[in-house]
């Protein structure tokens, strides 16, 4: 399946186990959370890097006992409508300061992509091929302001910030400075 | 009132070409018709039985004549020529075409409006009393914080896509003309004893099919603290709000499932985590906004205008209106003026596009620029000068404008009902024109004195029939239409949902059971007993018997 980042398609180079397939000697692996709940004693042993895929109703706060050792969460999207991932990542991100690679997996939409990075993923597992790059870029930039100056992806200003920099009618007020962005 | 700024502008601006793109995706069938849909309800346009519906903002209600005059404008240009303000103080244009939609909103943009978060299961647009700023027992204007809230919900990222629609209240006045006990929630301004602000924060209140009223979750919250609290309230109801039934995904189920002092728990134990460092309200921001809500440079006028009280004995029907539509102003020599939009026979709340411009030039003339739209479908020019009261009348009167009923009997809510909406069982609008005709004498309204009379076409309730002094709920039944009676709601301070009296009626009978029932209380009553007071003190019982026995 393409993964997307914040600027292009690559191949994705996490391997996922299901609940019973074999842990090969190295490499990156990906398991669901029950795996990693059963199986943590081994797997975090493991010769490479860990990541889980992690379910939408349960607490994230189940998560905190493996986050040292985990690169990469994956989070559902079961359905484009049901947000409940947006505040599990907002709580990775923000609470557990999770600074790994994290995931949206499931029902993604151009359209959502710009609020999945103002919460903190940083890769999108696209499994609907119907639309271009730039359609799915394009979407995520479309907004280059945003009202909520915690929620800030890469490519857009805090509405208060830009109100900062109006007022001090700096200089070099158009240059927009990087912004912070969670992971 | 509040003005746009560059980055407010340009945010706006960029939200229409993103849906301009997105309907043009639409048209083109790279988008489904159920991808599409959630892109649009957030734009608030909607399929209705006959054609689009698109719901414009009109944030705490709040308009200028410029923006009343883009409404009229749009409404010819795309629409047939009138609108239709609604239960949320926002404004319905029924006949849209999905094509012009893009052009729609961004002639709105023009008058800074949008249509941002009008549907969805997303913030929508917050609502305010509709006296702010002017009402004479206020503690402060709401409005700044209201304004505050609409930023800070605008797209908000973790909360595009919640189980089901999220309403926000603020009011500023210990009578409450916000409903702020029935949103999911409701704000409540306080004061302590060294005059800082505080907020009372109301969760879970709702009407629907199950009516709920608000519980406190916080009595006091600083004003700085208010949108981290916010988030923490509607991250528990995202993360726990059930997904499973549309019909118990609001948040007032949560509150009830989990039980108020458990969910209070969940809500303060996530606040305690302070996640949203970098939301607090930033003081100097709030300011920012409070400017723009100075109102006007009052005179200094005397309390008594004499040519105000020569007006008044002059004509009987214009002592009428100032009864009925004219309220006290916090500033002596001022008052606010309501306009009702409910003449007799006509559909509540739709005003022609000649009508929104003759409020338009009134304002303009007479009041500040300013006009107020509240949920009771009426309009409202807040700040307006007593000795000019005679002249406005005159021309409302001119222009279908003068009807002298707010607050009483002929101040129907309705919601559209299977005129226009998908979801109705029953019609709304024709019983609500029945039943104004059956009242329209103004004596006679007069007498019968403050009632509210609520209509909803289905159980969803948006024409507020649950908080109806008598409510009135349109179902169906093997392809019948029936109308069902409850009485003693109310959303004002004294709120209580309304109790079914029994067996419904049909269109035709729905006229004289509430004749009965409002013949009924003018026989019971006792002294100066409005009809509230008077069911609350005598129950039920003398209306069903009264409506029931006899047959
Ligand atoms: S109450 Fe029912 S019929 Fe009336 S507008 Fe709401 S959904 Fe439609």
């Amino acid at each position: 399946m393409p993964l997307l980042n914040q600027r292009e398609f690559k191949a994705d180079p996490w391997t996922f186990l299901d609940t019973s397939e074999p842990v090969p000697s190295g490499g990156d692996i990906v398991v669901p959370f029950e795996r990693l709940v059963s199986d943590f004693k081994t797997l975090m042993l493991h010769d490479g890097q860990l990541g889980v895929a992690f379910p939408n109703n349960l607490p994230v706060t189940e998560l905190e006992p493996y986050l040292q050792r985990l690169q990469l969460v994956t989070l559902d999207f079961p359905a484009f409508t049901d947000g409940r991932a947006y505040s599990q990542a907002r709580e990775l991100r923000t609470h557990f300061g999770f600074k790994g690679e994290l995931r949206a997996a499931g029902n993604l939409l151009p359209d959502q992509l710009g609020f999945m990075q103002q919460v903190g993923f940083d890769y999108f597992e696209i499994a609907d091929e119907r639309f271009s790059l730039d359609a799915w870029l394009d979407a995520a930039t479309s907004i280059s302001l945003s009202y909520q100056p915690s929620f800030t992806s890469r490519s857009q200003m805090p509405i208060s910030t830009a109100r900062g920099l109006a007022d001090t009618s700096a200089p070099d007020a158009e240059d927009w400075p990087e912004q912070p962005h969670y992971g | 009132m509040y003005r746009y700024d560059e980055f407010d502008a340009r945010f706006v601006a960029e939200r229409v070409s993103q849906f301009r793109s997105q309907t043009e995706r639409r048209l083109s069938g790279e988008l489904s018709e159920d991808e599409f849909k959630p892109l649009r309800l957030m734009n608030g346009l909607y399929l209705q039985l006959h054609a689009y519906m698109l719901r414009v903002a009109i944030p705490y209600g709040t308009l200028s004549s410029q923006q009343m005059r883009a409404l009229a404008d749009i409404s010819e240009k795309y629409d047939r020529g009138y609108g239709h303000f609604t239960t949320r103080q926002n404004m319905q244009f029924n006949w849209i075409a999905l094509e012009d939609t893009p052009a729609i909103l961004e002639d709105l943009a023009k008058v800074e409006m949008h249509a941002i978060q009008t549907s969805g299961n997303c913030i929508r647009n917050v609502t305010a009393d509709h006296w702010a700023g002017a009402a004479a027992d206020e503690l402060a204007d709401p409005r700044p914080v209201a304004e505050l809230i609409r930023q800070w919900s605008s797209l908000h990222p973790e909360f595009s896509f919640l189980p089901r629609k999220f309403k926000i209240a603020v009011t500023g006045a210990p009578n409450d003309r916000a409903a702020v006990k029935f949103h999911d929630i409701g704000l409540r301004l306080h004061l302590n004893e060294h005059g800082q602000r505080g907020w009372e924060v109301i969760a879970g209140g709702g009407q629907g099919r199950t009516p709920m009223v608000g519980v406190t979750v916080r009595d006091w919250l600083p004003e700085a603290e208010l949108l981290g609290y916010l988030e923490a309230i509607i991250r528990v109801y995202n993360l726990f709000g059930r997904r499973d039934n549309k019909y118990k995904a609001r948040i007032k189920i949560l509150v009830h499932e989990t039980g108020a002092e458990k969910f209070r728990d969940l809500v303060e134990e996530e606040y305690a985590r302070k996640p949203g460092s970098g939301i607090e309200v930033d003081a100097r921001e709030l300011e920012r906004i409070e400017a723009y809500f100075g109102g006007p440079n009052f005179e200094v006028l005397a309390m008594v205008q004499p040519e105000f009280e020569q007006d008044k004995l002059r004509g009987r029907e214009f002592a009428r209106w100032v009864r009925a539509n004219v309220s006290a102003h916090q500033m002596p020599g001022y008052a606010i003026a309501n306009i009702s939009v409910k003449p007799v026979g006509g559909i509540p709340g739709d005003a022609t596009a000649a009508q929104m411009r003759t409020i338009a030039d009134i304002a303009e003339r007479f009041g500040n620029d300013e006009i107020r739209v509240s949920h009771h479908q009426n309009l409202v020019l807040p700040h307006v000068r007593q000795s000019d009261l005679h002249e406005i009348w005159q021309v409302l009167q001119a222009n279908g404008l003068g009807t002298a009923n707010l607050g009483l009997i002929g101040d129907i809510i309705s919601c559209p009902g299977l005129d226009y909406c998908a979801l109705a069982t029953a019609r709304s609008i024709p019983v609500s024109q029945a039943l104004s005709r059956r009242f329209s004498n103004p004596d006679r309204q007069a007498e019968i004195g403050p009632l509210r009379l609520n209509i909803s076409g289905c159980i969803n309730a948006c024409g507020h029939h649950h908080v109806g002094h008598i409510g009135i709920l349109g179902l169906e039944k093997k392809g019948v239409e029936f109308y069902q009676i409850t009485l003693g709601g109310s959303s004002a301070t004294d709120s209580a949902v309304g109790g079914v009296l029994g067996p419904g009626f049909s269109a035709e009978e729905v006229p004289d059971a509430i004749e009965t029932i409002v013949d009924t209380y003018i026989a019971l009553r006792m002294d100066k007993e409005t009809f509230l007071q008077a069911y609350r003190r005598v129950g039920a019982g003398p209306f069903k018997e009264a409506l029931y026995a006899a047959a």
